[in-house]
């Protein structure tokens, strides 16, 4: 990233200049405002800190969107690896396939996916009224207004940014030491476990980070696909200012999402380079 | 390849490869005698690295069996195959330890824990890697690394080892100290070797023989003298090494060999004219040439001038004209050379009945 001439350096500086005065007047500004209310709101000190700590309802929000996250990384790892390895390294036919399957979930709308899995999850959705249709079950399942609910949507909406970090692992290893595993006797089961997947390791700590820090912060999805039932941390803090008008509390917990979210980030850029995430 | 412990006896039959509407390999026929050290010698894209990738199983061939003891194993896939191979580059596992590198083939064959240690502790001190068994091939030398790959091929005892082309990344001293180590091996283990290369003179020192490959086709087969000495055609007489092409005129055979004009003067040969006749090349190795002050009567040599010289330390490169243009090359004694090039003028090239060998008139 830091190579070339001084020159370069300058002229790619000047280049994101403006993008960077945008960051800095939309969000780097008024984030010092938020920061400062949850300071002085609605008393100054340290009182609303010390709330989130004692807050019972903060806390579990807090746990439960941890644990999401947590689920949908490893949901979303998981099956972007799949997609992954049959887009690097499938047939023609299975590139093209994989490569429709990763882009085109770009081109819909987060709040039009959202919709799309309420119709095929809810009680009288499709899966439902398939799985009854069929005789496989009586009463309908709740797949919606839930946790799964919400796990099924983020991870549909995750996978594609999960895929290009392992895609730059997968492309960057050397086909021969594979053969060199066959060579030596390994099957292909094996030699993509005990080879393949622990050479793709920097693409999984890369692709589980990103997701995993995309997942705090999800809004639109788990409103809808929760219905209110696992509220995650980004809908709390809408509750706390827009509802309860409770403005300092609501700073407070931004401020620690975005303290937490950039020490991951931190972690993230250790281990991929930024190139490798587009 | 199936039987470990005991070296394999290959047999190549009519094997092609075409990718696309390349031909990579063409129709070649091959044995590979059982404890072997064979080398595939060839420029690159001649067709060597496909025939080795044949041999392993990473590459199904177009047309033709490949025989291993007697039984067809065209069709088996690399892993069932288990020829030993080293790779270009190594291909080390790189998040593995020395020690679990070299431990792989034996755990995919479900050796007890045992036996592994045991195995492996024998191999790591065969190849002198004592101490470095706990680390990564990231913290190990170019030589190092090449010790593990050859390692990791030979601890489970394949009856053939494939090596492509293993050399190419190390500087000449060390490359000089593996091929006397590869050679030790080689006869410790006795197991078949398959060597790829296209350094002609690696090819020479190491192998018991040399197969010579181009443009997809094997040229020849033969002992390192065999090939070196009565290559078949101009082609692995030039690969071989440096090589003076004289036009010579009305080939005959004669009492023990053939007789022929070059540059005007009878010469006589003792290398067979079965296929040569009339025009023809005389190939001469530049070692087998000398230089004089006058050819006696029934010797061969040609007048010519000296033109340039190459100081080599132990000997000088001469380069000299004939009297008809033809240019040749000469490894003379450094006071010879200088002496040829102080007379300013002609002298004499000389060579033994018993060296060169004839080639047809512009033939390959």
């Amino acid at each position: 990233m830091m190579k070339g001439t001084l020159s370069d350096r300058m002229g790619a500086a000047l280049l994101m200049a403006p993008l960077l005065l945008f960051l800095i007047l939309a969000y780097a500004w008024p984030f010092l405002g938020v920061v400062k209310w949850s300071f002085t709101l609605p008393t100054a000190g340290l009182g609303q800190y010390h709330a989130l700590l004692t807050d019972d309802l903060v806390q579990s929000v807090f746990i439960r969107t941890l644990r999401i996250a947590a689920i949908v990384t490893v949901v979303s790892v998981t099956a972007a690896y799949a997609i992954t390895v049959v887009w690097v390294r499938g047939s023609p036919v299975q590139r093209v396939l994989a490569e429709f399957c990763i882009l085109v979930p770009f081109w819909i709308s987060v709040l039009t996916r959202a919709f799309g899995w309420v119709a095929l999850l809810s009680n009288r959705g499709l899966i439902n009224t398939w799985l009854q249709s069929i005789g496989f079950i009586s009463e309908p399942l709740t797949l919606v207004r839930n946790e799964f609910g919400v796990i099924v949507g983020m991870s549909h909406f995750l996978i594609p940014f999960a895929v290009f970090p392992l895609a730059s692992a997968m492309r960057s290893l050397d086909e021969r030491v594979l053969l060199a595993a066959r060579g030596l006797g390994s099957s292909r089961m094996r030699t993509f476990w005990t080879v393949f997947v622990p050479m793709t390791r920097s693409g999984i700590i890369g692709s589980a980070l990103i997701v995993f820090v995309f997942s705090l912060g999800f809004f639109v999805t788990p409103a809808i696909l929760g219905g209110g039932r696992s509220v995650m941390i980004a809908e709390l803090i809408y509750l706390r200012i827009f509802q309860s008008p409770d403005w300092g509390l609501g700073a407070a917990i931004s401020v620690v999402l975005v303290v937490f979210v950039g020490a991951l980030m931190a972690l993230l850029f250790r281990y991929v380079k930024p190139k490798q995430l587009v | 390849m199936q039987q470990p412990g005991r070296a394999a006896e290959i047999k190549a039959n009519g094997i092609g490869k075409s990718f696309g509407s390349f031909r990579a390999l063409d129709n070649l026929t091959l044995d590979i005698g059982r404890g072997e050290f064979l080398t595939l010698l060839g420029p690159s894209g001649s067709g060597k690295t496909t025939f080795l990738m044949i041999l392993a199983g990473f590459v199904q061939p177009s047309e033709g069996r490949l025989f291993s003891d007697g039984v067809d194993i065209t069709d088996r896939p690399a892993e069932q195959r288990a020829a030993g191979m080293v790779f270009q580059g190594y291909a080390l596992f790189p998040h593995m330890s020395v020690e679990q590198n070299i431990a792989f083939p034996l755990k995919v064959r479900k050796k007890s824990a045992a036996d592994v240690k045991r195995l492996v502790g024998e191999m790591i001190e065969r190849v002198g890697l004592k101490g470095h068994e706990k680390k990564l091939p990231a913290q190990l030398s170019g030589g190092q690394q090449q010790r593990v790959a050859l390692a990791r091929a030979l601890v489970f005892e394949p009856g053939v080892l494939l090596l492509d082309e293993p050399f190419s990344a190390l500087d000449k001293s060390l490359r000089g100290q593996m091929q006397a180590e590869m050679k030790r091996l080689h006869q410790e283990t006795g197991t078949t070797f398959v060597f790829v290369t296209h350094d002609q003179s690696e090819a020479l020192a190491l192998s018991s023989r040399v197969a010579i490959f181009n443009h997809g086709k094997l040229l020849q087969v033969g002992k390192p003298d065999e090939v070196y000495d009565r290559p078949d055609n101009r082609f692995v007489a030039e690969f071989l090494g440096e090589i003076n092409m004289l036009p010579v005129k009305g080939v005959k055979p004669a009492d023990n060999g053939a007789t022929g004009v070059c540059e005007d003067r009878a010469i006589n040969m003792r290398c067979k004219a079965e296929k040569v006749r009339g025009d023809a090349i005389l190939a001469i190795r530049p070692e087998h040439m000398s230089i004089a002050p006058e050819a006696t009567a029934g010797e061969n040599g040609i007048a010519a001038t000296a033109v340039a010289s190459t100081y080599l330390g132990a000997a000088t490169k001469l380069d000299l004209t004939t009297r008809q243009g033809a240019k040749v090359t000469v490894s003379v004694p450094n006071e010879v050379a200088a002496a040829a090039l102080s007379k300013g003028n002609s002298v004499w090239l000389t060579w033994p009945a018993e060296k060169g060998f004839l080639l047809p008139d512009g033939g390959q």
